[in-house]
Order: C-alpha cells, then sequence, then structure tokens
C-alpha cells in the first residue's frame, strides 16, 4: 500500500481485448471514506476499470489490492463479502422478485437482515415500493435499486457506474442525498458519471480518463481546469 | 446502522392464511394416497405411480429452470442412471426397494463431478451440454453387457413378490418420493439459498454482484434434481418392469417436462403438479392416436406459450393473488400500537 489510508488500490492496470487496448498502465487509488469521481470520454476505459474493481473482470495485467490484501483473482462475489459493492451502468434488478428481496438476498436473512433491508430501502426512498416485482419499476426506481442493493451488501467501498445517467435534475438530486448520507457514514465512493455538476457535489477527488489513460487526477476544481481534461472530455465530443 | 430500529414499525410475512389451509390441505391428500392401493386396483394403482412419477419429473425440472435459471435438455442422464443403477445394484445382491433409493442417491453423487463441467456452460450451452452428457451416459450404459447393453433388460429382482403386492409397494414409494422430494424443494426455496437461487436466475452476474455464492447454489440445486430425477428413473423401471437405454435416457422425457411445466406454470411450485395432471390426462385419452398424439401435445404447448406464457397456475396466481405454496418475503407496516 502506498499510504496508510488507501483502501482500494489498482496498480499497473492494463487491459486488452485482442489487438484493442482499453486500458494501459492505469493507476488508481481510493483513500478510507473517499469519494473518487471518474470522468473521460465514452470509451475511455471507466466501466472497464470498474469492472477490474469490482471482479466481474480480470486485468490482462496489474494489480488489485483491498485493504493491503491482493484480491486480483478473486471473483466478484468474494469481493462483494470482503466490502466492495458495485452498481451496473444499466439497472440489473433481479426482476422475478419483489424489491425488498432484491436488498434481501444482499444483507441475508435473519432479524438483522431485515433491519438493514428496511433501513436501506428508506434511505434510498422505496420502503413503498418494497413488496412491487422489480420488473415493474420505472428507470428512477431502478436506478434506486441499484443503490439499495449494493448498499444492503454493507461495503466499506461503493463503486457507482453512472447511477445519475438518465434521471432528471429532480431524481439526479435525491439520489445525491442518498450518496451523502453514505458519504457521511465513512464509505469510499468512486463515482463515474457525466453529468458533472452532480458529481461535483460528492467527490473530494477528480480523475480523468482518455483513451486508456488516465490524463489528470487531483482536486475537483483543478482537474475541470486542465487544458487536457477540456480537450478530452468537457470540450471534444468522440462518441 | 439508524439510531431507530427498522422492524419496530415493519413485519415481515412469509406465511398466510390461505397458505396455512393448502399446506394442511397437502399434507391431508399425501395421507390420503397412502390408502390408493388398499381400495383401488392394481391398475390404478400403476396408473397413479405413473403420475407421481410424472409430479417429481415435473418438479425437479421447475426446479432447476424455475428457481435457478438452468435450462436442461439433459435431465433423462439422471432417469437413466436412476434406472440403470437399480439394476446394477440387484445385481449385486441389494434388494429391490433399497436399491432404487440408493440408486437415486448415486444419481446424485454422479451429478457432482458433472456439475463442475457442465454449470461452467450457460444458458443454451448449459441446455444442449446437459443433453450431450446424457448421450455420452446412455452409451456407456449400453457398452455394458452385464446391463442388457442396448436390447434392454428387467427387474427380476423384484418377481419374488406378488403383482399386486408389488405394485402396493412401487407406489407408496413413489408416493413417499414425490412427497420428500416437493417437500424438500419447497422448504429449499423458502430458506436463504432459494432466494439467492431466484437471483441467479433473474441476473447471474448480478446476483455475484452482491455477494452470492453463485456456484454452489447452482450445484445444490443440479444435485437436487438429479436424485429426483434418479428417483422418477428407479421408479419408472419398478413400474414398467423393462427398460432399454434408448427408451430411459431418451430426449423425450425432456420434452415431457418442459411440456408439464410450461402448461402448469413456471417457477411456480404449484404448477408443474397441475401441468403434470394435464399431462398425464392427454397421456392417457389420446396416446393411442400415435403421431397425432404428438402432434396435439406439440399444438398444446404452442397454445400455452403464446396465449398463457404463465401457465394454467402462473394465470390463476396473478389473477387471484393467492400463493398456496409461498416462498416469498412481504414486508409489511406494523399496525400502530395504541
Amino acid at each position: 500500500m502506498q499510504t496508510s489510508t488507501s483502501i482500494l488500490e489498482a496498480a499497473g492496470i492494463g487491459q486488452r481485448f485482442g489487438a484493442l487496448v482499453v486500458l494501459d498502465g492505469v493507476n488508481f487509488t481510493v483513500g478510507a471514506g473517499e469519494a473518487v469521481g471518474v470522468v473521460g470520454p465514452n470509451g475511455a476505459g471507466k466501466t472497464t476499470l470498474l469492472n477490474i474493481l469490482a471482479g466481474s473482470l480480470r486485468p490482462t495485467s496489474g494489480t488489485v489490492q483491498f485493504l493491503g490484501a491482493d484480491v486480483t483473482k478473486l471473483r466478484s462475489d468474494r469481493r462483494c463479502r470482503l466490502g466492495i459493492a458495485r452498481t451496473f451502468q444499466v439497472p440489473r434488478p433481479f426482476g422475478g422478485m419483489t424489491v425488498f428481496e432484491n436488498v434481501l438476498v444482499a444483507t441475508g436473512r435473519g432479524r438483522a437482515g431485515y433491519e438493514r433491508s428496511v433501513e436501506v430501502l428508506e434511505l434510498s426512498g422505496l420502503v413503498e415500493l418494497a413488496n412491487r416485482r422489480a420488473d415493474n419499476l420505472g428507470l428512477m426506481h431502478r436506478k434506486r435499486l441499484e443503490l439499495a442493493r449494493a448498499l444492503a451488501t454493507d461495503p466499506q467501498v461503493l463503486l457507482l457506474d453512472e447511477i445519475g445517467g438518465g434521471l432528471t435534475d429532480a431524481e439526479a438530486a435525491e439520489l445525491v442525498h442518498t450518496i451523502k448520507v453514505v458519504q457521511g457514514r465513512n464509505v469510499a465512493i468512486v463515482w463515474i458519471e457525466h453529468i458533472v455538476h452532480v458529481l461535483m457535489q460528492v467527490i473530494d477527488r477528480l480523475v480523468c480518463f482518455d483513451a486508456g489513460r488516465v490524463i489528470a487526477d487531483g482536486e475537483p476544481e483543478t482537474v475541470i481546469g486542465d487544458a487536457a481534461v477540456i480537450d478530452a472530455y468537457l470540450g471534444g465530443n468522440r462518441s | 446502522m439508524s439510531e431507530e430500529q427498522p422492524m419496530t414499525h415493519y413485519r415481515v410475512q412469509r406465511w398466510s392464511v390461505p397458505a396455512y389451509v393448502a399446506n394442511g390441505g397437502f399434507a391431508l391428500l399425501v395421507l390420503a394416497l397412502v390408502f390408493v392401493p388398499s381400495v383401488f386396483g392394481t391398475f390404478l394403482t400403476q396408473q397413479l405411480t405413473s403420475l407421481l412419477i410424472l409430479v417429481i419429473l415435473a418438479a425437479m425440472w421447475n426446479a432447476l429452470a424455475g428457481f435457478g435459471g438452468l435450462v436442461s435438455v439433459g435431465q433423462q442422464a439422471y432417469i437413466g442412471l436412476g434406472a440403470y443403477g437399480t439394476i446394477y445394484l440387484t445385481q449385486h445382491g441389494v434388494a429391490p426397494y433399497p436399491a432404487m433409493i440408493l440408486a437415486a442417491l448415486a444419481a446424485g453423487v454422479i451429478a457432482l463431478p458433472t456439475s463442475l463441467l457442465l454449470l461452467r456452460l450457460r444458458g443454451g450451452q448449459f441446455a444442449i451440454g446437459a443433453w450431450v452428457v446424457a448421450e455420452v451416459f446412455a452409451l456407456l450404459v449400453a457398452l455394458d453387457q452385464s446391463l442388457g447393453g442396448g436390447t434392454g433388460i428387467s427387474l427380476a429382482a423384484l418377481n419374488v413378490y406378488s403383482p399386486d403386492r408389488r405394485q402396493a409397494y412401487t407406489y407408496w414409494l413413489a408416493l413417499g418420493c414425490a412427497a420428500v422430494l416437493l417437500a424438500v424443494g419447497y422448504l429449499m426455496l423458502r430458506t436463504r439459498l432459494g432466494a439467492s437461487l431466484q437471483a441467479i436466475r433473474d441476473d447471474e452476474e448480478a446476483a455475484a454482484a452482491v455477494g452470492i455464492r453463485v456456484m454452489s447454489a447452482k450445484r445444490i440445486l443440479y444435485i437436487f434434481a438429479a436424485i429426483g430425477c434418479g428417483a422418477a428413473g428407479s421408479l419408472t423401471l419398478a413400474n414398467t418392469l423393462f427398460i432399454q437405454t434408448q427408451a430411459v435416457f431418451d430426449v423425450q422425457w425432456s420434452a415431457y417436462m418442459i411440456f408439464m411445466v410450461l402448461v402448469g406454470g413456471l417457477g411456480t411450485l404449484e404448477g408443474p403438479i397441475v401441468g403434470a395432471v394435464v399431462f398425464f390426462l392427454i397421456q392417457n385419452k389420446f396416446a393411442d392416436y400415435g403421431a397425432w398424439y404428438l402432434v396435439g401435445l406439440g399444438a398444446t404447448a404452442i397454445v400455452f406459450a403464446l396465449f398463457l406464457p404463465r401457465g394454467l397456475w402462473g394465470t390463476m396466481e396473478m389473477r387471484f393473488d393467492i400463493r398456496l405454496l409461498p416462498v416469498g418475503y412481504y414486508l409489511r407496516r406494523r399496525k400502530r400500537a395504541s
């Protein structure tokens, strides 16, 4: 580990699919309780990095450390039980189950599990829909369920993949409120998001990707003002 | 965790009055069915044995596909192993009825190494892979001349009983197997494993992302279904007394299972029982029509797939919001005390 406060650390990550290089020598750290924003144009490798951090993708090269232990070879279910939770860009609810059951499979049963499930549903504003089948939910509620289900696993690091995408400003604001509560409980957050002004309300640090590399990493305001970032992302439109 | 205890305002409901009544009703039905051989003749007893075997098969296929997302066209692998395992064990001095139970359990044991290979596959690949496994088992059995080779073999060990006794014993074993397997399946789906399996069915990657041990959950289900199908195989042997590798390892079994589950209602516990009864009635009424019977089965399946995709029970459940064998969790707000 580089510093005593870093809890999740990816070093020298390379990812190629055949001839296509998606990530190239990426170093990425998250401190305990830190909220890190990730921006970059489509195809820059943001979701790929998140998949590698969550364990659903094994990188071609590089290592992932969590709480000082090498977790590069651990699959996503193991990593989740260690404390790394994630949401999916396109929500993936368990459609045949109710909202309550969706979070319950993540918390486990019994009194403690029930309590945590209810608490997470209340926090995400879903408790009134607890007995609704998840495949009957609209986008807003699916996004909230993604978040609720990830929180139900009691994570130390929460990986969010465009959780605000496709939402109205008011809807996104509610989500920000929930995420801030989570942040207040000292859960570290990695948040990929295109809607920068939403992101800026939460994050402590901003990382910008372009073409598989980190091109800026630091204070959110500084990174936003960086000429390379403006060129790669905010000014340009490559998608 | 919040300072306030959430469960002071909510409670989790898993049972309902209709469900209690239905569970009691099922127990009484099983009890009543015990007396069938003493009240009715050997013919009807044999017929009901066939029905019970169909119920077991439908329940197993439904558990795999409807609750675990494992759509298989290869469960005949374990039907065949159950039947031939019984033959093998009786040839080696085991009494026939204990041999039938042991053969079913042996099918489960064989399912363990098979699952290591097969469960790596998903979706259509798994379905076809399971069929390939069944064909391999059939070939291996056919190679063994002591098991009759490809020409078939009869369960000679049952000849020590009179036909009436034999049919009654087979029926009771079928009833016992059906009751135990359905009860175990039901209870299993009510545990944490059941919820995990449903999550895997709906989205395997998302299930892993919330910490579910996907492989071991699928493996337990697969072995359970193998034991059930093994029991169905050994019971089929005892009910007909003669088997051939081609018939007992026939993919047609899978077609029948799929038919019963689709007609009854995939992913409901009651549906496969309904489907088995429907299939049993159709089989008895129309089996003499030869090829037209199969055409009729196919047409019925298509009609159900198009117009009643939830099946008979699934549609009932939707319309009247009833769950006689509930496995879910309902969050209810507590009525305010004072």
